[in-house]
């Protein structure tokens, strides 16, 4: 059984750490749609992914991952939105966790949108 | 949706949309009498009786955006599919429970899942709600209660890359002892 002790050992060690990383209009915002639509699509691992390369790659500080109801758009969840301060908000649509990972790394890191992935290049009749 | 878990992550999370700071959610698995019992229980907003009357029609949502909702019907029908059963009860301003019980050998039931991750990101998004997880098979189990944790960290977020790691590894490894080789 796992205990609650290693959890004491991680705060004695983190203590003095944080406080710092208070969320600012400075943040990259990335939300994730996590409704019911969202989530049988497969918005779960898609945040988680989101979530773990962001935290991987040191962008805790850069990139607030959080989540939302129902975007309004089911038919094309999973939906990543991202919102860098200053930019139009950027759609993404019918993630997985390879394209998330995808965007994080030319869209977070780059700074380029990943193009194909958004609601725009979708062929919408 | 392909899986229990899933279910459990869509209505706690309406919990969380009604402003409980309370959700307590348990799994449990009997093999002897082949159920699984899935029980979600918030202090949110509550509903009405005429709300909980309506809540299992998919053409019945108080949200504004559509007219459906799918949630809830979805749920019952993989719970009464297996020969299971499926309730609400509700009041305006104590809170929801949502029950169900699946048969736990019946072909038509979906597995759990990833349920480990389900409680991992309610957790974690949720940082003002408190959440009691527990998980048994056979009476064997554990509980997870976000206020001992929170008492422990104190001011340290659980978005902090070691103590999400942690959950995640508490939540795993502590399903991995109570299941001892079954697949629920």
């Amino acid at each position: 059984m796992k205990s609650l002790a290693e959890l004491k050992a991680i705060r004695e060690r983190m203590q003095n750490q944080v406080g710092i990383r208070a969320e600012d209009h400075n943040h990259i915002r990335v939300v994730v749609g996590m409704a019911t639509c969202g989530i049988a699509a497969g918005a779960r691992p898609v945040l988680n992914t989101l979530a773990k390369e962001v935290q991987d790659r040191g962008l805790t500080d850069k990139v607030a991952v959080t989540q939302t109801g129902c975007i309004g758009l089911c038919q094309y969840e999973p939906i990543v939105e991202v919102t860098a301060p200053g930019e139009p908000k950027v759609t993404y649509i019918k993630m997985t966790p390879e394209k998330a990972v995808e965007v994080v790394n030319r869209h977070l890191v780059g700074g380029h949108v990943v193009d194909e992935y958004t609601l725009g290049a979708a062929d919408i009749r | 949706m392909p899986e229990i878990s899933l279910n459990i992550l869509d209505v706690a999370e309406n919990s969380t949309r009604a402003k409980a700071t309370l959700v307590e959610i348990s799994i449990i698995a009997d093999r002897t009498a082949d159920r699984l019992t899935v029980v979600i229980e918030d202090n949110g907003c509550g509903m009405t009786p005429e709300q909980v009357s309506q809540v299992t029609d998919p053409f019945f949502t108080t949200r504004t955006t559509r007219k459906v909702g799918l949630g809830i019907p979805f749920y019952k029908y993989a719970a009464e599919s297996t020969g299971g059963s499926f309730s609400i009860q509700s009041q305006v301003g104590e809170g929801t429970r949502v029950t169900a019980v699946f048969g736990l050998s019946h072909i038509d039931r979906m597995p759990l899942g990833d349920i480990s991750s389900t409680i991992h990101t309610l957790i974690l998004y949720h940082p003002e709600t408190d959440f009691v997880y527990t998980y048994q098979v056979d009476g064997n189990g554990f509980t997870l209660d976000t206020r001992e944790l929170k008492e422990i960290l104190g001011d340290v977020p659980f978005t902090e890359p070691e103590v999400s790691q942690y959950i995640l590894d508490f939540l795993i490894e502590n399903k991995n002892e109570a299941d001892q080789g079954a697949v629920i």
